[in-house]
């Protein structure tokens, strides 16, 4: 499939092992000059050409927003999943050549709050560093609480500690000191704004706890690189473009969407931030929605789905595509 | 002559007891009492234990809803002669507050405008703020030119009462300052007007 225009051609300039099963890679442009620019929270999609298979995953930007030469991503290996993670850990090497996407940001600082408290789990760490180079820069106060198995699991945990002294916490949960949510949470200024990324209870944990303690829900701000949910294949009719395409087990809709060459609006890739909804002409069978986006009315409804990460199950599904 | 549709035109609405809230902050003034006090039936007295209330009687002290309010048993009920004496106890409880707070405005616009303006400094979205217009439909306006504020406006025209220029009040509001905007009518033939009408009593 040929590369989308908007995408950036890149060379890997530096594959570094973090952790055991954290590596990091740094891409610099192909054309040469700078990248373009970017703020603190914000992802790139990385292209996988993987033989036939195209697979485009986000990861966060995890370089200084000051330094536009290079993107620098951290990327987690997840065995038993899409297969993304495994491909860049076992077959990209520097020197090889890939694309990237423009910069996206759904996770922005909120310039209003009077203080950031970002709270990360493992890998959702990678938003956080570019964000606290912002922070920082900005004068702003943040503290950071960063929840890693132990100390050989935690990726960066050391770095930042020493970069940011006690503006970072780090709560070990083998140590049996995890992190008291409601205690932290009880005891934050007004106009405080919280940010987690993390594995998805965790999120949802922390939004729970916040809520009882009567948080507004303009002040809870999260990410979740959610992969693709997997299930059985199915087929979809896309009206417009009439064409009748197939979606793989491990395959996502919207990337048999884009494996059929039809064009398909896309942003997080991760059911958050919209830009994908689709109209669904006709559905015999079952949507099976698993985005964070759509309403539950909208859900009863059954005219929207999120290619991103929704599938379907039955006899055919038609798409306003 | 009043374009509507305007974005920034606030929408008020219901107040409702946040029992989820640690800790609550009431600002008030005129009927707005009266919203404070239509929450009674679905909070419970532990909820009046966690609320401060600030209150601007103003023209309608004779009806006397201030003691209504003290007798709900709140943990501080505070009466101001006005709303920008009222603002410095309302900035210390918001200076002192921790998340968990919520804050509620009733009554008139130029009170629920500061009430929102405050907060804002304090971190506090709109949205998150609890609302409920009661009492007069009277505007604070700024004039567009002069930066003056006219306060009590209830016509569709007002001189400034800074810098004396026609303004048309729109439903054009600044968050920031609190006020409609007034933009003067007859720059091009001074002197002639529209019909001037009392639209906002």
């Amino acid at each position: 499939m040929a590369v989308r225009p908007q995408s950036i051609k890149v060379r890997v300039a530096e594959v570094v092992p973090v952790t055991p099963l954290v590596k990091r890679f740094r891409f610099v442009p192909l054309a040469g000059g700078l990248l373009p620019a970017f703020s603190g929270g914000a992802h790139t999609v990385v292209e996988m050409h993987d033989g036939a298979v195209v697979r485009r995953n986000p990861y966060s930007l995890m370089g200084s927003p000051d330094e536009l030469d290079s993107y620098q991503i951290s990327v987690r290996k997840v065995e038993d999943s899409r297969g993304g993670s495994v491909f860049m850990h076992e077959r990209v090497k520097a020197g090889d050549e890939m694309a990237v996407s423009p910069p996206v940001n759904l996770f922005a600082i909120a310039w209003d709050a009077r203080k950031h408290l970002l709270l990360a789990g493992g890998i959702g760490i990678t938003p956080f560093v570019s964000q606290m180079i912002q922070l920082d820069r900005s004068e702003m106060p943040f503290e950071l609480h960063y929840c890693i198995r132990n100390d050989d699991r935690g990726p960066y945990w050391r770095d930042l500690q020493q970069r940011y002294g006690r503006r970072v916490q780090v709560h070990r949960a083998e140590s049996g000191l995890g992190m008291d949510v409601e205690a932290l949470l009880v005891m934050q200024p007004l106009g405080t704004h919280l940010f987690v990324c993390g594995p998805g209870p965790m999120i949802e944990g922390v939004y729970a706890t916040a809520r009882g303690l009567g948080w507004p829900e303009e002040n809870l701000h999260s990410e979740r690189f959610q992969a693709p949910a997997t299930g059985a294949a199915f087929d979809v009719v896309l009206r417009r473009s009439s064409k009748r395409v197939h979606v793989g087990t491990h395959e996502s809709l919207l990337e048999a969407i884009e494996a059929a060459d039809v064009e398909a609006p896309y942003l997080c890739r991760g059911g958050a931030c919209g830009q994908c909804e689709t109209g669904v002409l006709a559905c015999d069978g079952r949507l099976i929605h698993n985005d964070h986006y759509l309403s539950a009315e909208e859900r009863a409804a059954g005219r929207k789905i999120m290619p991103c990460v929704s599938r379907f199950e039955g006899r055919e599904l038609v798409l306003d595509l | 002559m009043l374009v509507s549709g305007i974005k920034s035109r606030p929408v008020y609405g219901t107040l409702a007891p946040n029992e989820q809230a640690r800790l609550n902050i009431v600002f008030a003034d005129g009927e707005g009492a009266l919203a404070v006090l239509a929450m009674k039936p679905a909070a419970p007295t532990a909820f009046w234990a966690r609320t401060h209330v600030i209150y601007v009687a103003g023209g309608s002290a004779p009806q006397g809803h201030f003691a209504k309010l003290q007798a709900l048993g709140t943990h501080s009920c505070h009466e101001a002669p006005t709303i920008a004496s009222a603002l410095p106890r309302l900035k210390a409880l918001l200076g002192a507050a921790r998340m968990g707070t919520q804050l509620y405005l009733a009554g008139t616009e130029p009170l629920m405008g500061e009430g929102m303006r405050v907060a804002g400094e304090y971190g506090i979205r709109h949205q998150s703020i609890r609302t409920e217009h009661r009492g007069s439909l009277a505007r604070r306006v700024q004039c567009v030119h002069c930066k003056g504020i006219t306060e009590s406006v209830t016509t569709n025209i007002v001189p400034c009462a800074h810098c004396g220029l026609h303004l048309l009040v729109r439903d054009h509001y600044s968050r920031r300052v609190g006020a409609f905007q007034g933009v003067n009518i007859d720059a091009e033939a001074p002197g002639q007007l529209p019909k001037v009408e009392e639209v906002f009593k």
